[in-house]
């Protein structure tokens, strides 16, 4: 009898990743990639579904915009364009640091060490990445809200 | 509740001659070959400032159960054998003090993303077969042996060193396993250990093998499964930094980097 801890295969796996406090904010934006792509795929399919409604003619079409005019529907928009600045900007911090720039310089490593790739710049950015989805999310609330 | 083994409770610690201190010490048993029970044994344990969390379950094992399952060897960070979550983060048990943890409580589980043997020994079988299999030797197809001259020597220069130094510290502790978010979902990736050690030799300037080893590592639970959640190097003990490896490999995967 084989048995392994923390093994989470399949959808509990991308559902809950982990503990995250742990590892710090590299591992937290890592977890809200992941969220937000399982997100931002959630909502491609619903806006699909919601556009075609615009096949059954111009009352459907109408009321299937309704739904996105309430407060709820705000929010969620909200949500939404939170998700999308954040998966965007954080995808490009790591698209450069998976190309291998960024990530500090290979040498000889000395005590006590300390990893060049979980840098200052790294985390600058999952900090700006998170307040300009928090900016945006404010900015598309106002709008909305007006 | 801390307990004290009943039959060995009057039994006294050969190494605290003068501790005021102790620490409860909760450690997660199972035998999964015999059936699917878990659970947390507690010891209270007197320490002193340099007392490891290893010296600890020594002292447990020695003392007060002597059927606590750990794997150990040197006591000095450089066998790798001792690995095991520690207050749930991935460590080696001879390099953490009790006093660094900042906590009268330590609770010691079995590393994750390893079978488990017994208690907080785990099985490294997968980790060492990806080791393997990313082939980590230099390879060539000329021989240090020279049959004119007799031995001969590959080259190379200080600055071509530095460039796989750090991954060569690799202790094959298996941290950097445990620690990764996707070998938790993924149990066929490659794992950041042996695709840090595929780095180590395909910098190496004296190597011939890269394209064998890029192959091995090109696919799809290989290297594009690594998210860069950094884990791996953040819990690292001997600085190799496994998630600065892996990037700096898929640049060179990429034609981007040298």
């Amino acid at each position: 009898m084989e048995r392994e801890t923390g093994a989470r295969e399949g959808l509990k796996g991308w559902i809950n990743p982990g503990k995250i406090g742990k590892f710090g904010i590299e591992r937290l934006a890592w977890l809200l990639m992941r969220l937000t792509g399982l997100g931002l795929l959630a909502y491609f399919i619903g806006h699909i579904y919601e556009t075609s409604h615009i096949l059954d003619g111009k009352a459907v079409w109408d009321k299937s915009l309704e739904m996105t005019q309430t407060t709820e529907g705000h929010l969620f928009l909200a949500l939404v364009i939170g998700m999308c600045v954040f998966h965007t900007g954080n995808g490009i911090r790591l698209m450069i640091a998976q190309m291998g720039y960024g990530i500090g310089k290979a040498e000889r490593p000395d005590y006590p060490y300390k990893p060049q790739s979980i840098n200052m710049k790294g985390k600058a950015c999952i900090y700006a990445t998170l307040g300009m989805a928090a900016l945006a999310m404010w900015y598309g609330m106002a709008v909305m809200f007006a | 509740m801390a307990t004290l083994h009943p039959k060995l409770s009057d039994e006294h610690s050969q190494t605290v001659v003068s501790s005021t201190k102790s620490v409860k010490i909760k450690i997660k048993r199972s035998n999964p070959n015999v059936n699917s029970e878990e659970r947390f044994d507690d010891f209270v344990v007197p320490i002193e400032k340099w007392t490891t969390v290893l010296d600890v379950l020594l002292d447990v094992k020695s003392h007060l159960d002597h059927s606590v399952g750990v794997r150990y060897s040197c006591r000095q960070a450089s066998c790798g054998s001792c690995g095991m979550k520690i207050n749930g983060k991935p460590a080696l048990a001879c390099f953490t003090k009790i006093s660094e943890l900042n906590s009268d409580t330590v609770t010691v589980e079995p590393m994750d993303n390893f079978p488990v043997v017994r208690d907080l020994a785990v099985s490294f079988e997968r980790m060492i077969n990806n080791h393997k299999k990313v082939m980590p030797y230099v390879i060539r197809d000329d021989s240090e042996i020279d049959p004119e001259s007799g031995m001969r020597e590959f080259l190379q220069s200080p600055e071509n060193v530095d460039k796989y130094i750090q991954f060569s510290s690799c202790i094959k502790c298996g941290l950097c396993n445990s620690a990764c978010p996707t070998m938790a979902m993924d149990k066929t990736f490659v794992g950041p250990q042996a695709l840090a050690q595929a780095y180590r030799y395909i910098a190496d300037e004296r190597d011939k093998g890269k394209n064998k080893r890029l192959k091995v590592i090109d696919e799809s639970h290989g290297i594009w499964r690594c998210h860069f959640a950094g884990s791996c190097s953040q819990v690292c003990p001997k600085g190799v930094d496994p998630a600065m490896g892996i990037q700096l490999l898929r640049g060179y995967l990429l034609g981007i980097r040298d």
